[in-house]
């Protein structure tokens, strides 16, 4: 992104300073959430603090990782099959 | 007039072909109003079998009016609408001409009411929807249409082959719920499961659809794997090996578009992702899982079509696809970016959009059949949904870097139908009920519980976090991903290069062995036959009666031991 003052204000790195800090404190308080807010767990876990917050996380993590060790073997440069 | 005198699919398949006959007014005026004139007949077909012609020893039943099918045609003839509207300015007539057939085909599978109807529909839309691959002109997507065709030809034999066996094993050729335990059922399922992209062959998916032209790819989004997802809701309800078939698309999915660089090839690969999630709901089979999988296949088309819609409007204003020379479109595109990110937050079902009140019903469903590892699995793969189409597509294409390219938003048409799909996306999340209302069963479900929302936007933030964390890790590089179509557009060449490589001197060896022996055998003859042979010689008067004398003591010896016999 440009850093110029004269960008776009969403390409500003002072707005994605703030957008940095907005989203941390968003993500704080649906963590938070869970102390007053309580569903019907089907699985017992799913009703434990914070269980969306650190499964989505976790899992999303362990997909990116796993696509790049998939992409070391099957990746190609794109020009592969008209050659 | 009556139903039974016209049938809402073939205005759609009648009018395309009138398409490339008429002058530009009228043919926009037929882009616009068959589709409508097609929604308000399907809207309003009541219940019960229309249009029964009987062909040899059967009855086929063109139209059948129920819930279901309603759905479907509602579904399916909206968006030739909205699509219609996007490719208004679409020059080539041929595609125009080729969504049409393949759209109304479509509502013909969607309304057929037996299983030769079906067929009969089914291999239309596979031939229409070649054309629109066709359409886009070019090497590449001849060749890819060749091999879309190759694909659906196939699945079309098998479906074609479960239906003659199945028609022979019941004496029927009712379209009704199976279980696919007799090869006429087997055989059906798997030609039906090759249109929606199951494994093995999923590979057609993301190597024909981004071939399309920026508006023929919106269509083609549509309509195959969606029949299919009907195919499978109408006719093997509850076959649970769907179940496993289902995640294993949703997973192959996220994966291989997490490793893409291609825009629509990125949303080709969540297609397969998000119909994973209706073929996990059909393997599910209860009330609450049909409901839910017509329901997300309803909502599925409208963001789909409209996420590409959004990158059709990149291409159409840039001719750029890869995310490699795109970034930062967000300044100039500003109408475009934000309903890219309607329809991302859509498929990553965010509360107020069509996706949340529709696919947690399929997860609600894996709930309350205590299905603890496949509702699981269904949580893992809604993050990963945010992380593939949800973020990863719009960040890439509209923000990211800046590419220094600084296209305007596209026509107004364009817009104008973009705009349309936004906010059926927004409604539709904002206001269920009309959707449930058209649901196959009465619907017993409360999408916005504060749980439901605060567990939902907790699941799929910390994705987003994910993604951003791991930002380094997805760098976008010139590649593609091999998949099974590797074997046949690799390895079956490779395989005949050998075979000829290895062959060649095999050949060459068996040709100079006969040519070798021909001339031995000519030569041979020549020396015996020829003018100096022995054969051609003049006999002497003495040596002729000789040989005279022998054969006729031979007769006489032959006929005293006849007589003496």
């Amino acid at each position: 992104m440009n850093d110029g003052q004269n960008d776009h204000w969403l390409a500003r790195r002072e707005t994605i300073r703030w957008l940095w800090r907005g989203g941390v404190a968003v993500l704080a308080l649906l963590v938070l959430g869970d102390v007053w807010v309580h569903g019907h767990p089907s699985f017992r876990i799913d009703g434990t603090f914070g269980f969306y917050a650190w499964f989505g996380l976790i899992s999303c993590a362990a997909m990116v990782i796993f696509a790049k060790l998939l992409g070391a073997f099957l990746k190609r440069r794109d020009t592969y099959y008209d050659d | 007039m009556t139903i039974s005198a016209i049938h809402p699919g073939l205005i759609l398949v009648l009018g395309g072909l009138l398409l490339p006959f008429v002058g530009t007014r009228a043919r926009r005026a037929l882009i616009l109003g068959l589709p409508l004139l097609t929604l308000a007949l399907v809207w309003r077909l009541p219940d019960g079998i229309f249009g029964v012609v009987g062909v040899l020893d059967y009855q086929l039943a063109l139209v059948r009016g129920d819930r279901l099918s309603r759905l479907f045609g509602i579904i399916f003839s909206l968006m030739a609408f909205g699509g219609g509207l996007y490719a208004l300015n679409q020059k080539r007539v041929s595609e125009l001409a080729a969504v049409f057939v393949y759209a109304g085909s479509a509502v013909g599978v969607a309304l057929a009411g037996d299983l030769v109807t079906l067929f009969i529909f089914w291999e239309i839309m596979a031939v229409a929807s070649t054309l629109v691959v066709l359409s886009a002109g070019g090497g590449r997507a001849k060749r890819a249409s060749m091999r879309y065709l190759l694909v659906h030809m196939f699945g079309g034999s098998l479906l074609m082959a479960g239906i003659i066996a199945h028609v022979l094993d019941s004496g029927t050729t009712a379209f009704t719920a199976m279980v696919p335990d007799t090869l006429g059922a087997g055989l059906m399922l798997t030609g039906v499961l090759v249109n929606a992209a199951a494994p093995p062959l999923s590979a057609w998916l993301s190597d024909a659809y981004p071939e399309a032209s920026y508006s023929g790819t919106v269509f083609l989004s549509a309509f195959t794997t969606k029949a299919a997802v009907y195919v499978l809701l109408r006719g093997f309800p509850g076959a649970e090996i769907l179940i496993f078939i289902g995640l294993f698309m949703i997973f192959y999915g996220i994966i291989y578009a997490l490793l893409e660089n291609d825009m629509r090839r990125i949303l080709a690969y969540s297609i397969v992702n998000q119909v994973g999630f209706m073929v996990v709901g059909v393997g599910i089979g209860t009330e609450m899982a049909i409901n839910g999988t017509a329901a997300h296949a309803f909502t599925h088309i409208i963001y789909k079509a409209l996420l590409l819609m959004s990158a059709g409007a990149v291409l159409y204003m840039t001719g750029k696809h890869k995310c490699t020379d795109l970034g930062g479109l967000f300044r100039s595109m500003p109408l475009t970016t934000v309903c890219a990110i309607v329809g991302a937050l859509s498929i990553s079902s965010f509360p107020l959009t069509s996706g949340f009140i529709s696919k947690s019903m399929i997860g609600q469903a894996a709930a309350n059949e205590q299905l603890m590892f496949v509702w699981f699995m269904l949580i893992a793969a809604s993050a990963g949904v945010f992380l593939h189409a949800g973020i990863k597509f719009p960040w890439f294409v509209f923000f990211q870097k800046d590419s220094g390219l600084r296209p305007p938003d596209p026509p107004w048409n364009m817009r104008l139908a973009m705009v349309l799909f936004a906010g059926l996306c927004v409604g539709l999340g904002v206001w269920p009920e009309p959707l449930y209302a058209l649901l196959p069963y009465p619907v017993a479900y409360a999408p916005y519980t504060v749980a439901h929302v605060v567990n939902s936007l907790q699941l799929l933030l910390f994705s987003g976090l994910a993604f951003f964390l791991m930002l380094p890790l997805m760098k976008r590089t010139l590649t593609i991903t091999l998949d099974v179509d590797w074997i046949y557009r690799k390895f079956a060449s490779r395989c005949v290069c050998w075979a000829v490589s290895l062959g060649r001197p095999l050949d060459a060896a068996l040709r100079s062995g006969f040519v070798g022996v021909l001339g031995w055998v000519t030569s041979n003859a020549e020396r015996q036959y020829g003018p100096l042979g022995p054969a051609a010689r003049t006999w002497t008067t003495g040596r002729a009666v000789g040989l005279a004398t022998a054969m006729l003591g031979v007769l006489l010896i032959l006929f005293f031991v006849a007589v003496s016999g």
